[in-house]
């Protein structure tokens, strides 16, 4: 990341940091590194009027990555979406709020319809219209997970987003397997022995897609949209199955301030427990340093999600916590 | 021209003379022909500019579907019995978007007890997904009321299932009659879909609904295929104008005018009773027979018609709906009811399940019950009476009598089963 060479003077010190939130401010960078929201031309995919809850980390996400999509193919992307929280704010009958060719089918198969799409393409010779694909962890690493693993297996022509935020949020905020561990959901309650999700192995996707050696994984995370940005126009420079997962926090699910969305998806980054990555070919080829590291209860306190986690009854889960941040700064190289 | 091939190569070539854009396909018996056939001729560069796919599931492959007929493209698949049920939250999905895809469905039970042979399990279970559902007697229909599918799938913008016997037809080898290309390219124009996903006219499909308009959007889907009914016959009148055979329709029948006793039914079946007809004519029964072509949209009018006539119709099905009965049956009777009274009676068959051999002799013998009015209600031919009495009883002895499927197969000693505890 370069910085414009005008604010760089012996006179003055450049804070980089001057929101407090390490966020490097938009008018520093070079116009390569400026996110699309700065320009006349986005393409505004999704609109404003959707109804997403307030502090949506995925509404953030999906209009981030979607319009950087729609920027590095000059507006050529058509967009397959699971049902899901996504879904269903952005299309309340009559109404939409995208303004790209958009189709949802069912819950688990937004997958073979996004290449369903593609195959059309390809049938029809066009070269220049590429397909995404958008769900959330349930529809992703539980009910769709098998159409997932089909189009990565045949390395169809198709990015996938999964918007990451832990569960089951559309539908009440219940366990899905991407659910972190002792995190209450209302069928994973924090009550008897083990309270909240269990610590089970879960499904780590960007490491099951890795496992297919697709062209390219990455994770990215919503406190950080140049990085996101970034990451989806590497993503389309590749033809063939690419699946970029995006931590987005929860205000409903994660029982946190709506304020505090780019300040967990933050947190939960530099506590080590999101790492963030890209791969290409089965193989690492990048991964964020954490900047400062953040005690994993730091992360967990904001979360009423964890509340039960950080009672001192409850310590043989926090330091189970530790130990799975710990395991991904090891094994990501995150420090 | 003129072949001798089995049913399945012939469908698999006459969906390929529709040029279709997309193909995704997962193997079930018995139409896995079907789909290995296209991919022979898909790489072969028989059929060009198609996109052939191997998936991971019916589920997926219906799904494809779903993206690729959006897209814009002619879309075919095939699948059959456990593969339809599979996909089935997708075979909804298909007709509620209205999109207009062809599939095949060779006609298979549904297990449990796992059988792979015919009957009409499969095509029954979907009666109610919104699917123009139509049925083959011969391989040489299956091959012309495939053509005739796509242009109605794509008339309509709804999907089309055409429905043809598992290995009775599929697997059986036959003189079938391809048509050339020209036939086809002047009967069946190129695909101009209704809605489509385009970055030049953006849309958004797949809205959620709610109760203000969900009525109203249901209530359109059984309207076309009401529209359908009329179109069915037009399209049977243009291909036969165009290829010279009578094939598809609504119904058919056979010297159902003046008889006495009809015959209703769908499928492969028609032939055996056609055989049987006439026989039965010469012994002096007045027999006939109605063919259902058309099973969705439900051809409610010209059934009555072809019925108005007689005083016993012997429904006869290869499926049916269990503690209730026959499925149509039960149709037949609902719209007879309406429009010609009690005076015609109708007896429901079930037969043929899950493969059982339909024999002439076991069919004439419910002409000649019926003839002497000594034709129960509901009859199950064929069934063996014994065996399921020795089952009952064991049930009746014991708790723990174990799996009835297995318990009849050794009682009828077809497989040597393990001892019983």
């Amino acid at each position: 990341m370069t910085i414009k060479e005008e604010f760089i003077t012996d006179e003055q010190t450049v804070k980089f940091y001057q929101t407090g939130t390490f966020t490097v401010g938009n008018r520093l960078l070079d116009d390569e590194f400026r996110t699309v929201q700065a320009t006349q031309e986005r393409s505004n995919s999704i609109d404003s009027g959707h109804r997403a809850c307030q502090g949506c980390g995925q509404a953030l996400g999906a209009r981030y990555a979607l319009d950087t999509a729609m920027r590095v193919t000059d507006n050529q992307i058509i967009a397959a979406n699971a049902t899901g929280c996504l879904e269903v704010f952005t299309t309340p009958y009559p109404e939409t709020a995208w303004s790209i060719p958009w189709i949802h089918s069912l819950f688990g198969n937004v997958a073979s319809v996004a290449s369903g799409i593609a195959a059309t393409l390809k049938a029809k010779g066009d070269t220049t219209t590429r397909v995404i694909a958008q769900g959330g962890d349930g529809g992703t690493t539980d009910i769709g997970f098998a159409c997932l693993s089909g189009l990565f297996d045949r390395n169809d022509d198709v990015l996938y987003i999964c918007y990451d935020n832990g569960g089951y949020m559309n539908t009440g905020v219940q366990r899905s397997s991407a659910t972190p561990g002792g995190a209450r959901t209302s069928t994973s309650m924090p009550v008897g022995e083990n309270p909240g999700s269990s610590f089970t192995t879960g499904k780590f996707l960007p490491a099951i897609a890795m496992a297919h050696e697709i062209p390219y994984v990455a994770t990215a995370s919503v406190h950080d949209l140049h990085d996101l940005e970034r990451k989806v126009e590497k993503a389309m420079s590749f033809r063939g199955a690419r699946y970029i997962q995006i931590n987005v926090p929860c205000p409903l699910g994660w029982g946190s301030l709506p304020a505090q969305t780019i300040k967990l998806a933050r947190m939960g980054v530099e506590s080590g427990l999101v790492p963030l990555f890209e791969a290409e070919h089965g193989d690492l080829t990048h991964s964020t340093k954490i900047r400062y590291q953040v005690p994993v209860e730091e992360y967990l306190k904001l979360q009423r999600r964890f509340a039960h986690v950080l009672k001192p009854a409850n310590i043989e889960q926090l330091e189970t916590i530790r130990a799975i941040a710990e395991k991904n700064i090891k094994r990501y190289q995150l420090l | 021209m003129l072949h001798q091939m089995s049913g399945s190569i012939a469908v698999a070539k006459a969906v390929a003379l529709c040029r279709p854009d997309v193909v995704p396909c997962y193997p079930i018996t018995p139409q896995t022909h079907i789909v290995e056939h296209l991919s022979v001729l898909v790489k072969s560069g028989q059929l060009k500019n198609c996109t052939y796919e191997n998936v991971e599931s019916e589920f997926s492959s219906m799904s494809f579907c779903i993206g690729s007929s959006a897209a814009g493209a002619r879309t075919y698949t095939a699948t059959a019995s456990q593969g339809l049920l599979y996909m089935m939250e997708a075979v909804y999905n298909a007709s509620g978007l209205g999109l207009p895809i062809v599939m095949t469905l060779g006609n298979r039970a549904i297990g449990a007890p796992i059988n792979i042979w015919n009957d009409h399990s499969d095509a029954m279970s979907v009666r109610d997904a919104g699917w123009i559902q139509l049925f083959v007697e011969s391989n040489q229909q299956a091959v012309d009321v495939h053509i005739q599918a796509f242009k109605l799938a794509e008339a309509l913008s709804l999907p089309v299932m055409v429905n043809m016997d598992g290995f009775i037809l599929t697997h059986a080898i036959t003189r079938v009659d391809l048509p050339e290309q020209e036939q086809v390219d002047q009967f069946l124009p190129s695909f101009v879909p209704r809605q489509k996903l385009d970055t030049q006219s953006p849309l958004s499909i797949g809205a959620m609904v709610g109760p203000d308009a969900f009525t109203e959007v249901r209530y359109l889907a059984h309207h076309k295929q009401k529209e359908a009914l009329a179109i069915i016959e037009q399209q049977a009148d243009e291909f036969l104008e165009i290829f010279g055979r009578d094939s598809g329709g609504l119904i058919k029948t056979y010297f159902a005018d003046d008889a006495d006793i009809v015959f209703v039914a769908m499928g492969s079946v028609v032939g055996t009773m056609q055989e049987l007809v006439h026989e039965l004519r010469e012994e002096g029964f007045s027999v006939g027979i109605l063919s259902l072509r058309s099973f969705r949209p439900f051809p409610a009018n010209a059934i009555c018609n072809a019925l108005k006539n007689a005083k016993k119709a012997i429904v006869f099905e290869k499926s049916f709906a269990v503690g209730m009965g026959g499925i149509l049956a039960s149709e037949i009777h609902m719209a007879t009811q309406r429009y010609i009274g009690e005076e015609l009676k109708i007896k429901s068959v079930i037969g043929g399940l899950g493969g059982r051999t339909i024999t002439k002799k076991s069919l004439k013998k419910l002409v000649e019950c019926a003839n002497k009015d000594e034709l129960d209600d509901e009859v199950f031919m064929d069934l063996d009476g014994g065996t399921v009495v020795r089952e009952l009883k064991r049930q009746q002895d014991g708790q723990t009598s174990g799996p009835a499927a297995e318990n009849i197969l050794r009682d009828i000693g077809v497989v040597s089963a393990s001892k019983t505890h």
